[in-house]
């Protein structure tokens, strides 16, 4: 029971209160790059949601299997990087092979997520904070789905944002940044929220 | 002698027409998340600026061995090492910082300018320039860091490194918070763009990949298409 209640904890607060884009700015090139459109950004999500909960599947056993044991905790960076760019082309071969309608939906976001800090910085993250196997995948799982979720809202945010007089001086990418701000604020609503349900 | 001026120009180019988070719009995480304090901004500053100026010259000097096939693998090895060189000596001779920057510190190794920086000049360029090139865009990165920080930290707390200029009461605590981040950075490069636009030169922008922070890792697997993304988005 409390394990239930610990595991949807850590899935609601990386969802909402720590949200990857809106409040750690973990994977900011996506964020302002491809959430111009409500399908690439879905389309990126999925796939960054993807890579996020294999790289979390396969980094946890080799942390804890073969760094630790063997006192090499101190290569941890490298060797998560390596696993995580050999991992996205795998995967990238795989499905080009396998299935051919997962790689026309995923595949051309693939190359994009190798150097990703979200994709790092969640598996890094779950290793600072000592995580075992279950809560590492749902805090995973939470991260991505949390990805998602302000990838959708803020490429919703940017569709109006194309029909709106902006003044010369805000156009392109300072006007992007401050409806990022806006989008940010309506997260920080959230504060407090987890601890007030499962605390 | 005779090539002494461009060198300088290497050097001086990442300060300001070619600052890497204002006009290059690459770092983008680090920028606005260590930004909430000056002294924070300045241990990654000086953290990405020695992983840099070191993964250069490391890369230029073997950019003649380096089979151009793995390059990108073998320029994140490079950059790794150096990262993991930096995070221990940070936690052994600066905790606080290591603290203050905690998960960003690794992160270094996925910061966008400093494979950009690899695959964009040091692997071309010979070690002296490639070395200056690492020094500017490191400063350059910094300078950034810093004033970001700098407008952060005196509206969102009164204070800079603790010493107060305003009264507390008046700080606008949202500026250290995360929507303050975005806010003040795409102030600056408002700023940027508007400076640069007097003097002539094209604004700062996202798209497509000429300034795909990602362009990168993309020619990792797909070397020599383009990528698709660029028409996903655009059409």
């Amino acid at each position: 029971m409390t394990m239930t209640k610990e595991l949807l904890a850590i899935l609601m607060t990386a969802i909402l209160t720590e949200n990857f884009l809106l409040s750690k700015f973990l994977g900011i090139c996506p964020f302002l790059g491809v959430s111009k459109k409500l399908n690439t950004a879905s389309g990126m999500s999925m796939a960054v949601i993807f890579v996020m909960l294999l790289a979390t599947a396969v980094t946890y056993p080799i942390n804890n299997f073969i760094l630790v044991p063997n006192g090499l905790a101190y290569l941890q960076t490298i060797v998560f990087i390596l696993v995580i760019a050999a991992l996205v082309q795998l995967v990238e071969i795989t499905l080009k092979k396998y299935i051919p309608s997962l790689y026309s939906a995923l595949g051309i976001y693939l190359p994009l997520i190798t150097t990703n800090c979200a994709v790092l910085g969640v598996v890094i993250l779950n290793v600072d904070n000592g995580y075992n196997f279950a809560y590492s995948m749902v805090n995973t799982l939470g991260a991505g789905l949390g990805f998602l979720v302000a990838m959708v809202m803020f490429a919703g945010v940017r569709e109006r944002l194309e029909s709106c007089d902006v003044p010369k001086f805000m156009q392109g990418l300072p006007i992007t940044l401050v409806a990022a701000s806006l989008t940010s604020i309506s997260f920080l609503g959230f504060a407090g929220i987890v601890d007030g349900i499962f605390g | 002698m005779a090539d002494k001026k461009p060198l300088v120009k290497e050097f001086t180019k990442g300060l300001i027409a070619e600052n890497p988070v204002l006009r290059l719009v690459l770092g983008t995480c680090p920028t606005l998340a260590v930004s909430t304090s000056v002294m924070g901004a300045l241990g990654m500053g000086a953290a990405a600026s020695i992983v840099l100026i070191c993964s250069n010259i490391v890369i230029s000097a073997l950019r003649k061995i380096i089979p151009g096939k793995v390059r990108i693998p073998a320029y994140i090895v490079i950059i790794a090492s150096f990262v993991t060189i930096v995070q221990m000596l940070v936690k052994a001779f600066f905790p606080e910082i290591d603290e203050s920057l905690g998960v960003y510190l690794p992160l270094i190794v996925v910061n966008c300018i400093i494979l950009g920086r690899a695959e964009a000049f040091a692997g071309k360029n010979s070690i002296v320039a490639s070395a200056l090139d690492g020094m500017g865009m490191g400063v350059g990165f910094t300078a950034a860091l810093l004033a970001m920080a700098f407008i952060r930290e005196l509206i969102g707390t009164g204070a800079i490194n603790g010493i107060q200029i305003f009264p507390a009461d008046f700080s606008m605590l949202i500026f250290i918070l995360p929507p303050g981040g975005f806010f003040v950075f795409g102030m600056l490069i408002a700023l940027a763009n508007k400076l640069a636009e007097k003097k002539g030169k094209p604004k700062a922008e996202l798209h497509g990949c000429e300034s795909c922070p990602m362009a990168a890792s993309c020619t990792l697997i797909s070397s020599g298409e383009n990528c698709d993304v660029k028409e996903a988005t655009v059409k």
